[in-house]
């Protein structure tokens, strides 16, 4: 390749379909990524919308049960396991690690494309599952639910152990780039937060989805062969089943959030102009989560049967993973102080953020109780807890930072009140949905039944009125966003004034090797020059 | 003919900076890979010691059904093709490339060994129809869950057979690899990763020998 090549925008160095389905460019892996999850983003929350509109009445809408089922099956798959735990590290990860370290691209590359591959393969067969007949047996796979033989779940299986792998290889991926391929004087503590966070999701990504891969291979073996590990009715231990389950999936709520911390923390500092307070604590708090993420589980299980200790160990732990998140908070919070603010449009997610995950980590606490949660077990108390978390705070980070390394990405700028109007939409939806939801649930309404009791109407009707104007949000978000790629004026290279290599030495969009010179990093990532008050 | 290709010297990837780094990267990578493997295998264990708690009569009668004489050979084979595999990457950095070859084929020959017996095992097994849960149709039998025994028999040895089949295609890459490129003191990557590999194949099997063949 030639030198002139070397230079130009990675868009433009290389040209034709071809050359972007067999790239090994990090930047091209990480915007067809972004456009993997958005469309499947735009799928699972078409089914969400479809069955909140069934909601609107207790009795029989325009869907039966069955459907309702499938539906809300297909939700939780395709968000879980093809849109938030992908999500950031995917999308945003791919483009930006290497950029943030001074690096070429990451470690693997050809592995990094071979995940991609991976994830349109397990994505595909959960597709083609939707041919197969209706899964049925809820994101999580329950057993007895998932040994009924029903081929769409058995597809929908495969899919999840495919996609499984995806996710290791990344995070296997991105830590060894981080060990290996910082530039010279980037160093541990010079390392953008949003680095830090996706090594503490790295981990989790390599050491817990090993053990989901096992527990689907053992599903679809019990599925096939009727062994009796799994099945009651052969012997077999149906908790089991939840406790391998819960042993990746718990984890998986924090490789879903974790992401999003670190876009939250870039999103503060740089909109803040201040250096971010406490660096080195919320560093070491995602690592802390990282860690204590792995003990407790059984909190998913409080009503399933576990002795009085078990059980008391993980409430225990499940109040400690609080720490470590309320530090984060509180460390944002004090960077907000005194700063210089500035509410652009990813600033106003990074707000929300803040916003959503106080309400979504509290409620996590007050499931933590164990005589509470008794009450509030399988309720929609629980629902709108995790959609304040993967929804209210990851997704809403993830805009965010969509929106913030936007200009970065493609070279252009967004409209800019448009962006705000989303921004607003998508809150303001976002707690009508979700907030009512909190409250019928500690009366007492479950979750995922088709007929529910007449008193909770209004609330299931606020709610469906709320996904409403969710929707509306995102689609002005994401218009916004594809408009700007005709009449978007071009981005200057630091159009906001941040302190990361991806701004300071990357040209705007960057050229095929991220920089023209490898650069050479003497402070570090939020050094704003201290202004005089 | 390929025959005339003389090795070269192996190139840096772009991304990287020196051999030095990009050996360190495979390294740490292949090393992070065979933790996700064993956290994999260490949840199946786990399920097997709780089957085993669950169904004691079970193990016990399946066990008998199986020959350690059979699972001692598959050990020694399984030892002596990894100490084949560690020559084959010390030679490597001593750059002594016909030695790393004919390490690497005793290394595959080892491993054929045990696919060999391990074809054997399983033959008898559906000759006698001691097979996993609905298919298991052997009689003589006291307990009702022995089918559960040959269930995790299966699926954990058929998960150990696959990981033995990939390493020995690894070994038939690195045949192909030491055609084209030299080994050197700094460059033995697909050597040495693949080592790693069939280490942590080695390992598994230390674990299931005992579990399925002789304890109890």
């Amino acid at each position: 390749m030639s030198a002139h090549q070397e230079n130009i925008n990675y868009l433009k160095a290389r040209k034709g379909f071809l050359n972007w389905i067999v790239t090994v460019d990090h930047k091209r892996i990480g915007l067809m990524y972004l456009a993997s999850i958005i469309f499947f983003f735009i799928a699972g929350g078409t089914y969400a919308f479809l069955f909140r509109m069934e909601l609107w009445s207790p009795l029989q809408g325009f869907m039966t049960s069955d459907t309702y089922n499938h539906l809300f099956t297909m939700h939780g798959v395709i968000m879980v396991f093809l849109v938030v735990v992908p999500g950031i590290p995917g999308a945003l990860g791919n483009f930006l690690l290497p950029i943030q370290l001074g690096a070429k691209d990451l470690a693997f590359p050809k592995l990094n494309i071979t995940s991609l591959y991976l994830y349109w393969g397990g994505a595909t067969l959960a597709l083609f599952s939707l041919t197969q007949g209706r899964a049925d047996s809820g994101w999580t796979f329950y057993a007895p639910y998932s040994l009924s033989q029903n081929p769409a779940v058995l597809w929908m299986l495969t899919a999840a152990f495919i996609l499984g792998f995806s996710s290791i290889l990344t995070g296997l991926n991105f830590i060894v780039t981080i060990h290996k391929m910082r530039a010279p004087g980037m160093t541990w503590f010079r390392l953008p937060l949003f680095v830090w966070a996706l090594y503490a999701t790295g981990i989790m990504q390599v050491f817990a989805t090993p053990v989901l891969a096992i527990t689907l291979v053992l599903l679809l073996v019990e599925n096939f062969l009727h062994i009796g590990i799994f099945d009651p009715a052969l012997g077999g231990d149906p908790i089991m089943m939840q406790h391998f389950f819960w042993f990746y999936s718990h984890p998986a709520v924090y490789i879903i959030v974790v992401p999003a911390f670190g876009v939250v923390s870039e999103l503060i500092a740089t909109f803040s102009r201040k250096t971010i307070f406490g660096y080195k604590f919320i560093a070491f708090s995602s690592v802390a989560i990282t860690i204590i993420g792995f003990l407790v589980w059984g909190h998913h299980m409080f009503v399933a049967g576990q002795s009085d200790v078990a059980v008391t160990i993980f409430s225990f732990l499940t109040f400690f993973t609080a720490v470590p998140s309320a530090i984060k908070v509180f460390n944002w919070t004090t960077t907000l102080y005194q700063g210089s603010i500035k509410l652009t449009t990813p600033m106003l997610y990074a707000l929300q953020f803040l916003f959503n995950f106080t309400i979504g980590g509290l409620t996590g606490i007050i499931l933590g109780i164990l005589s509470v949660d008794i009450h509030l077990h399988d309720t929609y108390f629980v629902v709108s807890h995790f959609h304040y978390v993967a929804m209210g705070s990851t997704m809403i980070a993830f805009i965010g930072g969509i929106y913030y390394w936007w200009p970065k990405m493609t070279g252009k700028m967004f409209n800019e009140t448009w962006g705000r109007i989303g921004a607003v939409l998508v809150f303001i939806g976002f707690n009508v949905t979700f907030f009512v939801q909190l409250i019928m649930g500690s009366q007492g309404s479950p979750r995922r039944y088709y007929h529910y009791l007449d008193q909770f109407q209004i609330y299931h009707q606020i709610s469906t009125v709320g996904v409403v104007i969710l929707a509306l949000g995102l689609f002005t978000a994401l218009f916004n966003l594809l408009i700007s790629l005709r009449t978007g004026a071009t981005a200057p290279q630091n159009p906001w004034g941040a302190r990361t290599l991806e701004w300071t030495h990357a040209a705007t969009p960057p050229v095929l090797y991220n920089f023209t010179e490898t650069p050479i990093v003497t402070e570090g990532p939020y050094d704003y020059p201290v202004e005089k008050v | 003919m390929a025959e005339t290709i003389v090795p070269q010297e192996h190139e840096v990837a772009h991304h990287f900076d020196d051999l030095e780094q990009e050996f360190q990267s495979h390294r740490m990578g292949m090393w992070l890979f065979l933790a996700s493997e064993i956290m994999m295998f260490g949840a199946l264990l786990v399920g097997g010691f709780i089957l085993m708690y669950r169904f004691p009569g079970a193990f016990a009668e399946g066990r008998a059904h199986l020959d350690w004489r059979l699972g001692t050979i598959n050990t020694f084979f399984l030892l002596t093709s990894g100490y084949t595999m560690a020559l084959a990457a010390m030679h490597g950095q001593r750059g002594n490339q016909s030695a790393v070859r004919r390490n690497l084929w005793l290394s595959l020959l080892f491993a054929a060994g045990f696919l060999v017996v391990k074809f054997f095992e399983y033959s008898a097994k559906f000759h006698h129809g001691t097979l996993p849960g609905k298919y298991f149709t052997a009689a003589g039998f006291s307990d009702p869950h022995a089918h559960v025994f040959f269930g995790f028999y299966f699926v954990a040895t058929g998960l150990h057979v696959l990981h033995v089949l990939i390493g020995m295609g690894l070994m038939v890459w690195c045949l192909f690899v030491s055609r084209k490129v030299k080994f050197t003191r700094a460059y033995i990557t697909p050597v040495e990763m693949s080592g790693l590999y069939w280490a942590l194949i080695d390992l598994v099997w230390f674990i299931l020998f005992p579990l399925l063949y002789l304890v109890g």
